[in-house]
């Protein structure tokens, strides 16, 4: 049976690793190549790592940094930040990192997703929404670092990713992320019924029982987690962690 | 020496790595002579399947690998897309596959009211079907990554040496002979892929 997949989700900026709350306020938490290392030895099952500078700041993917990681990684990867174009996922691959991770450039251009997908397969092409409530309570995909909202709604843009080839979707409340608050399950819910690929859930996982709720109650594929794996509690210093193996495979 | 074969497509450098940490010499090409003085082939593979077949045939590798499997009969092993390649044929495409492993490819399908997510993509664990070489040494904890939406099915069972469950078994690894595919990923599977590359580095 296929197992339940919890992902450590880390953000890179310039050359290092950081985490944020809500999409702000990064803080340096280390060198990414020391914390692939320390992920290996604990065989955790995947990691997504995303540059929240590429976009915001028009720059390229890091290929130089990905490169490097990738060489340490002996678990699937996956990149977002700043990809655009054709060229630059073919990049990423060539690299050795097996799934690009698709979110502000494909607003403009759906197709980008069916050009990925078409040579290098549906898996190979992360959708990630952004999803953040707005002043009424009314949940919206935004993009570019929350900058930008989409006029669809998170259920209509999941089933636009999909319709353009996305195998994978990346969920996550920009409200939650950073908290310690567990997941917004009720938007996770609706998009994995509303669509047949898997969902990665993603902001605010806290402690075990939250990833629980995710996989039991949002029915998500998989979890992802950001400032539980890289600090020692909530307002304690950093430390590169993973959950307890025996308490993850008691989740199902 | 392993020869890693390139024809623009797969995880080369992640293959590369693993090999190199097992303490396994090995070379990327695409390069005519140096494939057929191959003493070992890995074909990977990540993608679509027409789009690797044209890909092989722009750099007139097919014939060469054909020879190199069943002639010379030296260790070939298909990862992934590699391991599809071998078969005669895929329901993802219309080129003609290598053939070099009775069997075919098609596409995974559920029922609707099934919960099961195309592609199979994660961590999944394997049973050993028909005993092989690859395999010695594996337990029942041996677990893989695999990233699909397609599916090998052998003509013969007996060519089938892993299986793994999803909505059903299926095909997990292959062999005919001397060729050998995993539809896992081997190099993303940490110690587990370890294991399996090592011993595809002693056959």
């Amino acid at each position: 049976m296929l197992l339940i997949r919890y992902i450590p989700c880390l953000l890179l900026k310039d050359n290092g690793l950081v985490k944020t709350v809500k999409f702000k306020n990064p803080k340096y938490i280390g060198d990414p190549i020391n914390t692939v290392r320390i992920f290996n030895e604990k065989e955790v099952d995947e990691l997504i790592f995303l540059d929240i500078d590429a976009t915001p700041k028009n720059k390229e993917p890091n290929y130089k940094l990905l490169a490097e990681i990738a060489n340490e990684c002996f678990m699937p990867l996956a990149y977002g930040g700043g990809i655009k174009t054709f060229d630059q996922a073919q990049k990423i691959f060539n690299i050795g990192i097996e799934k690009v991770a698709i979110n502000s450039s494909v607003h403009e251009n759906l197709n980008l997703i069916t050009q990925i997908s078409e040579v290098y397969g549906s898996q190979a092409v992360i959708g990630v929404i952004d999803v953040k409530k707005n002043f009424f309570g009314k949940k919206e995909v935004v993009y570019n670092s929350a900058n930008n909202k989409s006029k669809f709604s998170p259920n209509e843009w999941a089933q636009k990713l999909v319709n353009a080839g996305v195998g994978e979707i990346l969920v996550t409340s920009v409200d939650n992320e950073g908290t310690w608050s567990g997941f917004d399950i009720e938007t996770i819910k609706s998009i994995t019924e509303s669509v047949n690929v898997p969902v990665v859930a993603n902001g605010g996982a806290g402690n075990v029982e939250h990833l629980k709720d995710a996989i039991v109650k949002g029915k998500a594929s998989a979890v992802a987690m950001g400032s539980m794996v890289v600090y020692q509690k909530k307002d304690f210093g950093v430390l590169i962690n993973f959950p307890n193996k025996q308490l993850l495979n008691e989740i199902k | 020496m392993i020869t890693i074969i390139n024809y623009g497509l797969g995880n080369l450098g992640s293959v590369q790595n693993m090999l190199k940490r097992i303490g396994a010499p090995c070379k990327i090409t695409s390069d005519l002579k140096e494939i057929e003085e191959a003493e070992k082939i890995l074909l990977p593979g990540v993608g679509a399947f027409d789009s690797a077949i044209q890909k092989i045939d722009e750099l007139n590798l097919r014939s060469v690998l054909v020879h190199k499997a069943k002639v010379d009969k030296i260790p070939f092993l298909g990862i992934c897309l590699g391991m599809q390649l071998l078969t005669r044929s895929s329901e993802e495409g219309i080129l003609s596959g290598l053939d070099l492993v009775p069997a075919k490819t098609i596409k995974f399908k559920f029922e609707n009211t099934s919960n099961l997510k195309i592609p199979h993509m994660g961590w999944n664990y394997v049973t050993q079907n028909t005993p092989s070489k690859l395999t010695e040494g594996f337990t029942a904890d041996h677990r893989f990554y695999f990233v699909h939406s397609y599916k090998v099915v052998c003509d013969n069972p007996t060519n089938s040496i892993l299986k793994t469950n999803y909505g059903g078994d299926f095909d997990s690894a292959i062999q005919n002979e001397n060729v050998y595919g995993t539809q896992f990923h081997p190099e993303k599977s940490h110690k587990y892929g370890m294991h399996l590359l090592t011993n595809f580095s002693k056959i």
